[in-house]
């Protein structure tokens, strides 16, 4: 037997659903406003299907009183749903329609109340059946029902049928149930206290196990963790892991969080601990055989958050050129494997680039000027010292930009060539570039061609 | 020859429980990555992958410029490659310019801590995948680079031994012994053209560790404009 609980709230009414758990976890949300559940196996907790009926209606008042549904109900009960659902739409209060007697109750029903969504037909497929009956003079439930089954299939077709079958309510089919929204998220609260690592560790992957495991249930991953840590000096320790693919290895998130622990420890002792997710779908690639290989992404995000705790977040990346003339100006953006070929093409040929090394940061010099031009350069750093004669240069090329800002950069640069003078005449003397600041007259030591 | 046929009658009695185990294989030459330059490539063969190369010379010897080829060959056919940069010399404005696919370089800096930089490397190749990882010591001093100790050498051959990353050591003196599959010893000359540094004439000598010069060749690497 099915139950149907109407409303006739328009609005997409979500605790009408919720009111309809409380009686059976098997319910169909049809439409807004009409819920279906299935009330076989009830009886043991409600009695017969007619008092389960009357409970219905009676918490419904309950909680219409107590503000939880806004608006009455009515309930049918029935041995399919569709003659479940008509019956409550129309007629107010508790209807029992007796199984084999659909037609008693729902024969007086005009033909255009039939619901032809409920056999997934078109408005404009079924209006077209509807005014063909009205020009054959049938108007009600039972006069469609009473027609001849092979004339109807001759004459309307399947949709004709099947609309037949709906009016005498005999339908057929399975409840579409309604899944309750999946929660991705787990807190904990622990009885005491939680200052070390050690002991959080083993919070941390109980809950990434359960959160993996709804998230496996439901064939998800995320890209996304949220942690948070109600501390014991009243405050909220809060991290957002953020992953460049959709994972739900739970080994590996444990492992993501304790580095990101570690870097970013909570101020005092833990009291509770929530983490929650946002699931996504999983990704899916099918690698090219002739495509070198590439890190495995759960492997490449350990090591970057490992190397991330060893040299710091912001010396790891990819270089990203900014769009501007200074020298040397770039951003470092997170480590992404692409996910597209690379369009570039490297031919093997015989005339290179001349690389460069930067020195960062510059290295100030002394420089000796003859007639406007650098002669002799001393630079004394922690790491390194250029200092010599120069025995060739090339240059000023000036260079000046962002005038409007307070970092502006104005400077000559040259392009030298040293001989320290330990080194003997027969070794080839070391290239760098080394600038004037226009605006100090300072003189500094770029880098070194290399 | 009486000891030697009665070996060999013992191994052919045991040949068919044993196999060909008492046979002598060649080992199979080294897969290589080209480092974009056909000079190098004819003196070298190419970089061997699951080994580690030194690359190395005084400054303005033409090491970053073969740093770069190679680092552009190897990202323009899809290599996934890492670089180590001990004192954050990197620029990426010249590599750019040189051809490198930035998207496809991990660079980790290190603030002139060498072992960072070490650490940072054994990272990089337990993680795996990456076809050429990079450590660049060429600018750490030659005291300090003597003072590494060989372990870290022999940990690094083992871990890429059979697997297809090729570990590239840039450094000013070499460093890395008897570990190192290829040796390249860089010297280069700046050309100057009136008031423009036009090339540096790079010579490039194979060596293998403890042995003399085997081969020489030469490339020039042009100033970016």
């Amino acid at each position: 037997m099915f139950a149907c609980i109407y409303s006739e709230k328009l609005e997409p009414d979500l605790s009408l659903a919720e009111f309809a758990y409380a009686f059976s976890p098997l319910v169909e949300e049809t439409k807004p406003g009409t819920v279906v559940i299935d009330v076989d196996g009830c009886e043991l907790l409600f009695g017969s299907a007619y008092q389960l009926a009357q409970e219905v209606a009676r918490r419904a008042k309950q909680s219409r009183d107590s503000g939880g549904l806004d608006t009455s109900v009515s309930v049918a009960i029935a041995a399919n749903p569709d003659a479940a659902i008509h019956a409550a739409t129309r007629l107010d209060g508790i209807t029992f329609v007796s199984p084999g007697e659909e037609l008693s109750c729902l024969g007086e029903f005009p033909i255009p109340h039939l619901d032809y969504s409920l056999v997934n037909l078109e408005e404009e497929v079924a209006a077209e059946i509807f005014e063909t009956l009205r020009l054959w003079g049938i108007h009600t439930f039972a006069d469609f029902a009473a027609l001849p089954v092979p004339g109807i299939a001759e004459r309307l077709g399947q949709p004709g049928v099947r609309l037949q079958q709906l009016a005498s309510g005999k339908t057929e089919r399975h409840l579409k149930l309604k899944q309750p929204a999946p929660v991705f998220a787990n807190s904990l609260e622990l009885e005491h206290p939680l200052v070390e690592l050690e002991p959080l560790s083993f919070i941390f992957a109980r809950l990434l196990h359960q959160l993996c495991a709804a998230l496996n249930s439901y064939a998800l991953a995320t890209n996304e963790l949220q942690v948070q840590l109600q501390l014991e000096d009243q405050t909220v320790h809060e991290r957002r892991l953020s992953l460049p693919y959709p994972m739900r290895d739970h080994k590996v998130f444990l492992k993501l969080l304790l580095l990101d622990t570690e870097m970013h420890p909570p101020a005092a002792a833990v009291k509770t601990v929530s983490i929650a997710c946002e699931p996504v779908k999983p990704r899916v690639l099918q690698n090219g055989l002739f495509v070198p290989l590439a890190p495995a992404p759960d492997k490449l995000e350990l090591t970057l958050a490992r190397l991330a705790k060893l040299v710091g977040e912001e010396n790891i990346g990819s270089p990203a050129l900014l769009d501007t003339h200074r020298p040397d100006a770039f951003r470092m953006k997170r480590f992404v494997l692409p996910s597209k070929r690379s369009e570039r093409q490297a031919a093997i040929g015989n005339q290179q680039h001349l690389g460069l090394r930067m020195f960062r940061p510059p290295l100030r010099a002394v420089v000796e000027t003859e007639q406007g031009v650098p002669a002799q350069i001393s630079a004394w750093g922690k790491q390194r010292s250029v200092y010599g004669k120069v025995v060739r240069l090339a240059g000023p090329w000036r260079t000046t930009g962002d005038w409007w800002r307070e970092d502006r950069w104005a400077r000559d640069e040259w392009d030298i060539g040293v001989t320290s003078s330990n080194k003997t005449s027969s070794e080839p003397p070391a290239l760098y570039r080394i600038y004037r600041k226009l605006n100090s007259e300072m003189w500094f030591v770029a880098g070194n061609y290399d | 020859m009486r000891s030697a046929l009665s070996k060999a009658e013992i191994e052919s009695d045991i040949a068919s429980r044993f196999g060909d185990a008492f046979r002598i294989h060649e080992k199979a030459a080294p897969e290589t990555l080209s480092t974009g330059i056909a000079e190098v490539d004819t003196l070298t063969g190419g970089i061997p992958r699951g080994a580690i190369t030194e690359i190395f010379g005084p400054r303005s010897s033409g090491r970053t410029s073969l740093l770069y080829s190679l680092l552009a060959y190897a990202t323009a056919h899809d290599e996934i490659c890492a670089l180590v940069d001990t004192n954050d010399v990197f620029a990426p404005t010249a590599a750019a310019a040189a051809g490198i696919d930035l998207d496809r370089l991990l660079w980790v800096r290190c603030a002139a801590n060498l072992e960072q930089a070490f650490k940072a490397t054994d990272l990089l190749l337990h993680a795996g995948g990456f076809g050429l990882v990079i450590l660049d010591i060429g600018d750490v001093a030659g005291k300090d680079a003597r003072r590494i100790i060989s372990s870290w050498w022999y940990r690094f051959r083992r871990t890429v031994e059979n697997r297809p990353t090729a570990i590239v050591v840039i450094s000013e003196e070499a460093c890395t012994r008897s570990c190192a599959a290829l040796t390249l010893e860089l010297h280069g000359t700046g050309e100057w053209s009136r008031n423009l540094l036009n090339f540096n004439s790079i010579n490039v000598n194979r060596c293998r560790p403890f042995a003399p010069v085997l081969h020489e060749s030469q490339f020039r690497a042009q100033a970016i404009s």
